[in-house]
């Protein structure tokens, strides 16, 4: 493999790390009323990032840089959707920060490492570059969610993101040299052939290392047990960084779980496939359970989110390639779901007034009956009901558990996804059948709400249609080993 | 005295898996002071790099020594995004206790 081939397998994120260092000190010459050129320089960025993902699009996987980052169609997909998500974070979330003096490059520079962290994540083939894409997309979100800096909550969340964060990247870094020491090798092809291969001692070795990398992985997930952060950072944090947090790096993590679980550790696959039921039997039902109780939306969202990861993990654990489809195309389809409720929540935010409790939703409908559908839509396909995508998602990872032989499981994840329903359908009785409480103008761009109507729709459309992105799930995971 | 001979990879696991349990205890227990927290991440991420380097010692292979360089680079960010942190908390807080930290609940 020569010099150029390894550029050119990881321009994508050559171009995003150059783009992002040429925005951080352009900015420096703008002054603060045309701060908009930033902004749309980091939206080019997106674009031009996303067509080299696209133009990177291989019959092969090709591994470059001495085998640590690998670039196949599994790669390719997750990245694309993972830049969609970045991208309508700015544009949802461009209001939000010009009112809270947050329109800053930092900002925009920060999102762009965020997601150079994601990529380098979803395209790594080595431990050490999922630690280092793992750590870079972290460090940049921890300093994102303290970006408001005249308040105490987002002081707060940070510094209780920064903790478990950090306390999870050190098991997993512990479980990392357990399996390193198991198996004398950190490239996950290598580690994935001797974990077949090796001997009662350093099996045993291999699975202390794997509680460690588990819980690591659940920590990032943001799951039961390890789900302590996840109400916190999402209530304290600034609403787009709370969208932010909640859609990529589930991605990023689903696919740095699939790269170790199933990539470089088969030789244990009962091992972490038992740890992987419990967490997703806590997570759905602890994460339904807590929501009900919860009067501010970001924090019902937060559990809706321990409960989906819980739904995700149903299918992976399931160990074979039709779970691995159906998990990614949960992850897909939750991640478009999650952009498209905060999107909501940001959109009828203004100035002083963040529209993140229940009440701010009463009576939605009267003031606004296009975006309480929208928001109808988006509680629809969080619950899991047809016609919507989440009803797609929800009924593949059942089967693909039913087929594997997980009835009980199964049984599990429907009871609390009626449990579920109850909290989602109780915003939409509050949108329509309550009276309104306040009067406030939605001042939310233009183009944030073409996006928005689009997103909204689309979640109707994959749900009627869904074979276009069942099929690219599926296709994904071809290229891949497992 | 086999156990006073000269050290082998048994001993060093050992020790780190003694200053990992500690950070761990020391971010669990810990209920005063949010920079012994900091601290505590600090002798965790030491302690992996123990781990690695009895590692790649053992195995004769470089990687793991690779890694540990690495691994001392992030912290050495990650210990400064923590303390800017706490420096936003403590002026928004007022104070670095652990028990303060309790406006987010529910």
């Amino acid at each position: 493999m020569n010099f150029h081939a390894d550029v050119a397998t990881a321009l994508p994120e050559i171009i995003l790390l150059a783009a992002a260092c040429f925005i951080l000190v352009v900015d420096l010459f703008i002054d603060e009323s045309r701060r908009h050129v930033s902004y749309w320089l980091t939206q080019l960025t997106l674009v031009v990032t996303a067509c080299a993902v696209l133009g990177g699009v291989r019959e092969e996987p090709v591994t470059a840089f001495h085998g640590m980052i690998i670039d196949d169609n599994m790669a390719d997909l997750l990245k694309l959707v993972a830049i969609v998500a970045v991208a309508l974070m700015l544009v949802y979330g461009r209001q939000y920060f010009v009112a809270r003096g947050l329109f800053k490059a930092e900002t925009f520079v920060l999102t762009l490492f965020a997601l150079l962290g994601m990529m380098v994540m979803i395209g790594s083939a080595s431990f050490l570059t999922l630690y280092l894409g793992l750590e870079l997309q972290s460090l940049s979100l921890y300093a994102m969610v303290a970006m408001w800096r005249d308040r105490p909550q987002p002081a707060e969340a940070a510094m209780k993101y920064f903790v478990l964060g950090a306390l999870a990247s050190g098991m997993l870094l512990y479980g990392m040299s357990m399996i390193y020491g198991a198996t004398g090798s950190l490239m996950l092809d290598r580690v994935a052939e001797a974990s077949l291969t090796v001997g009662p001692q350093a099996r045993l070795l291999l699975v202390f290392g794997l509680v460690f990398v588990v819980s690591g992985i659940g920590f990032k997930l943001g799951v039961a047990p390890y789900h302590m952060w996840v109400p916190d950072v999402y209530e304290g944090a600034p609403t787009p960084i709370t969208l932010l947090i909640g859609t990529a790096p589930k991605l990023a993590a689903f696919a740095f779980a699939l790269r170790i679980l199933p990539g470089s550790l088969k030789g244990v696959e009962l091992d972490w496939q038992s740890m992987l039921v419990v967490l997703s039997v806590l997570s759905m039902v602890l994460g339904n359970v807590i929501a009900i109780a919860q009067t501010n939306i970001k924090r019902m969202l937060a559990y809706s989110t321990i409960a989906n990861m819980g739904y995700m993990l149903m299918g992976f654990l399931t160990a074979e390639r039709g779970g691995y489809s159906a998990a990614m195309f949960y992850a897909i389809s939750y991640v478009l779901t999650s952009v498209a409720s905060f999107g909501v929540v940001l959109l009828l935010s203004r100035r002083g007034f963040e529209c993140d409790t229940l009440d701010d939703f009463k009576g939605l409908n009267q003031r606004s009956p296009w975006w309480a559908f929208i928001m109808l839509v988006v509680m629809f396909s969080l619950a899991g009901l047809p016609p919507t995508i989440g009803f797609i998602a929800k009924f593949s990872v059942i089967e693909a558990a039913v087929n594997q032989g997980f009835i009980w499981l199964a049984v599990v994840s429907v009871v609390t996804s009626l449990v579920g329903a109850f909290y989602y359908l109780r915003v939409v009785k509050l949108m329509y059948f309550d009276a309104p409480v306040g009067e406030g103008p939605i001042e939310a761009r233009g183009d944030a709400r073409v996006l928005l109507s689009v997103n909204g729709l689309l979640l109707l459309l994959l749900g009627v249609f869904p074979q276009p992105l069942v099929g690219l799930c599926a296709i994904a995971l071809t290229q891949s080993h497992f | 005295m086999a156990f006073l001979s000269a050290p082998t990879l048994a001993h060093y696991l050992v020790l780190g898996a003694i200053l990992f349990a500690i950070s761990v205890a020391g971010i669990f227990l810990n209920r005063k002071n949010v920079i012994m927290i900091l601290m505590a991440i600090e002798l965790m991420l030491l302690a992996v790099n123990l781990n690695f380097i009895a590692f790649a010692h053992y195995l004769g292979d470089m990687a793991g020594q690779v890694f540990v360089f690495f691994i001392l680079t992030v912290a050495a960010a990650e210990s400064a995004i923590g303390l800017a942190i706490l420096v936003l908390l403590f002026r928004n807080v007022g104070s670095i206790n652990v028990e303060d930290l309790d406006e987010l609940k529910g």
